[in-house]
């Protein structure tokens, strides 16, 4: 069979795509490094604007967003984790019970509802109950679509893990909690840790669920970039943005590096 | 002798199968005991529910007296070494051995004292320190019997451990299984398909076939003596001959072979008309006097055997096994033979 590089058109194809991806993000992140303020012409290679995010005048401000943005992510990304991991937990070990192909739905629909729909939802039922928005309900928010995020890897290498195992500690004297903590655990550490950097990564980066539930005064980092934006593009904005890139690319390359090391061994 | 397991009246539903019906059965203390018989005939669940993986859906199951049907695996003193010997690959070959004790509260010096001590009865002293999956398969299977063994079990389970080896360590294996038995005293149960592990380690074996117990004896009480067809057709090679068995006594039956000699063989007098006989091919030899005449039809050479495969004039096959030896003198391939059945040889089958 003829390799794919020789169907016709596959190079123009491919640099089309390839262009559509990534060229903006390679414009913001050269563009940050500019020395000049206009955000279209280049003035020569400078740190200013990174030195800018952090004591420039919108600092206090951006500072405040990126340690709600942090704190938010870590405790949505970790709790989200805990409920997926005894989610896949059910849904792998539990045998075949009632409801199982209706819990999977449930548990995966938030991938297929629009995230606008969400928020809306979100913003109705939380008036409705009375809670008020601020940083407590985008936790909530947070939490509840992270969930699927974090299931799928956790489910996937569940999956891959031979039941004697468990088998194999229950019959040397393990309980079930024990055999849980002892074999378990450690074998479904790689999806555990790759769910939680993907649940982290969807929670820091989350913008129009997070809008509407934020309440007034309350900012996370997209949040504060977006109004930030609205008077119009600065260089410190390019600057944010890159550093928000850096800091996903190395999460999703470290979350890909534990589950092929993890795949490697069983 | 004290019974260390006893199975009573034990039966196995899945769903809307019966994966054992109604099975019984007695294992002595000391004794090495294999479950044989082919894949699906129920032998690994009979394990597992000793083990307590899978739950009776009827019946006891007794350990040294007391039932242990309804307790959880954690609360059995048997271990099992399993097929594919689930080795928990995040932990050290010692550890692993030191698992069980570690559960059940020894500290940490004594069961480190006691896996060195497994470990060096395996010969894997010097592996201590490596992960499971820097052994190769007979090492891994080495560390699963050392895991299985070192809580001291009252019974050991094993199910079908030998499987993924190869040949030539598999032979080494049976020899050391047997050995490791006889040397700590436990109670071992073996699970296999395998007629030859079965026959040369076991003190007894218990044939199963479609979930239930089809004979349990002595390796040469089940391969001299099968009490059925399915034993004598499973466990080694056999001629099968359709015979009329006609009562003569009390305790003799007299058959009529195929071209039309007669035989008397001690059976009950309920045998009678149109039954099975089965006669071992190494019980056969060439005799210019036999009572049984057949078409050669052609000889195969196995090297230290020779097979020679015969037709009978009713058309029934029989297959002849003799020593090869430099003096026999062979019929040709198509030729009359005469065969005669060493005394004692032919048995009667309950079909």
């Amino acid at each position: 069979m003829k390799g794919v590089r020789h169907f016709p058109g596959f190079l123009a194809i491919t640099l089309v795509c390839l262009i559509v991806l990534y060229a903006p993000l390679l414009v913001v992140t050269v563009y940050s490094f500019n020395g000049s303020t206009s955000i279209t012409q280049w003035g020569g290679f400078s740190w200013r604007w990174y030195i800018d995010v952090f004591t420039g005048p919108e600092a206090p401000r951006f500072g405040l967003a990126a340690r709600n943005s942090l704190t938010i992510a870590v405790l949505a990304a970790t709790a989200a984790t805990i409920i997926a991991t005894a989610a896949s937990l059910a849904m792998v070990r539990g045998g075949k019970f009632r409801g199982r192909n209706a819990s999977f739905a449930l548990i995966n629909l938030p991938l297929m509802v629009p995230e606008i729909v969400t928020a809306v939802a979100m913003l109705i039922f939380f008036t409705m109950i009375g809670i008020k928005t601020g940083y407590g309900t985008i936790l909530i928010a947070h939490i509840a679509f992270c969930i699927p995020f974090a299931y799928l890897p956790i489910a996937a290498r569940l999956q891959g893990i031979e039941p004697f195992y468990e088998e194999a500690a229950r019959d040397l004297y393990a309980s079930r909690a024990r055999a849980f903590a002892h074999v378990l655990l450690p074998l479904m550490a790689p999806g555990v840790i790759s769910g939680w950097l993907l649940a982290f990564i969807i929670s820091l980066d989350d913008f129009i669920i997070t809008n509407f539930v934020k309440g007034a005064g309350m900012e996370t980092l997209p949040t504060a970039i977006f109004g930030s934006v609205k008077q119009g593009i600065k260089p410190n904005i390019m600057a944010i943005s890159t550093l928000m890139l850096l800091a996903s690319a190395s999460l999703v390359t470290l979350s890909w590096l534990i589950n092929r090391k993890g795949q490697r061994s069983p | 002798m004290a019974n260390a397991i006893e199975i009573i009246e034990v039966i196995k539903r899945f769903g809307a199968t019966t994966a054992l019906e109604s099975l019984s059965l007695s294992i002595s203390d000391n004794e090495f005991f294999t479950l044989l018989g082919p894949s699906g005939c129920g032998k690994t669940t009979l394990l597992r529910m000793i083990a307590g993986f899978e739950a009776v859906s009827a019946g006891e199951i007794r350990l040294f007296g007391q039932n242990i049907a309804n307790l959880p695996p954690d609360r059995r003193p048997v271990n099992t070494v399993f097929q594919h010997y689930a080795l928990f690959p995040h932990m050290s070959v010692l550890d692993n051995v030191g698992f069980g004790l570690k559960m059940k509260g020894v500290d940490l010096a004594k069961r480190r004292a006691r896996a060195g001590q497994m470990l060096e009865i395996v010969h894997l002293s010097a592996f201590a320190d490596r992960l499971p999956a820097q052994l190769s398969g007979g090492q891994q299977q080495r560390v699963a019997l050392a895991r299985a063994l070192a809580p001291e079990p009252r019974v050991l389970l094993l199910d079908e451990p030998l499987s993924a080896l190869d040949l030539k360590l598999r032979q080494t294996m049976r020899f050391e299984l047997k050995q490791l038995q006889k040397d700590t005293g436990i109670t071992f149960i073996f699970v296999t398909h395998d007629q030859e592990e079965a026959l040369t380690m076991s003190d007894r074996i218990a044939v199963m076939s479609a979930g239930r117990l089809q004979q349990v004896g002595t390796a040469r009480e089940i391969y001299e003596a099968p009490n059925n067809r399915f034993v004598a057709d499973f466990i080694g090679e056999t001629n099968i001959l359709q015979v009329e068995a006609q009562p003569i006594s009390q305790d003799l039956t007299r058959v009529t072979l195929p071209g039309g000699s007669t035989l008397d063989l001690p059976a009950p007098p309920t045998a009678s008309g149109q039954h099975s006989l089965s006669i071992r091919p190494e019980r056969l030899s060439l005799d210019p006097q036999g009572s049984l005449t057949a078409r050669l039809e052609h000889v195969v050479y196995l090297g230290t055997d020779l097979h020679l495969m015969a037709r009978l004039a009713d058309g029934s096959p029989l297959v002849i096994r003799m020593q090869n030896s430099a003096r026999t003198a062979l019929p040709n391939e198509g030729e009359e033979i005469r065969i005669s059945i060493e005394e004692g040889a032919a048995r009667l089958l309950a079909d």
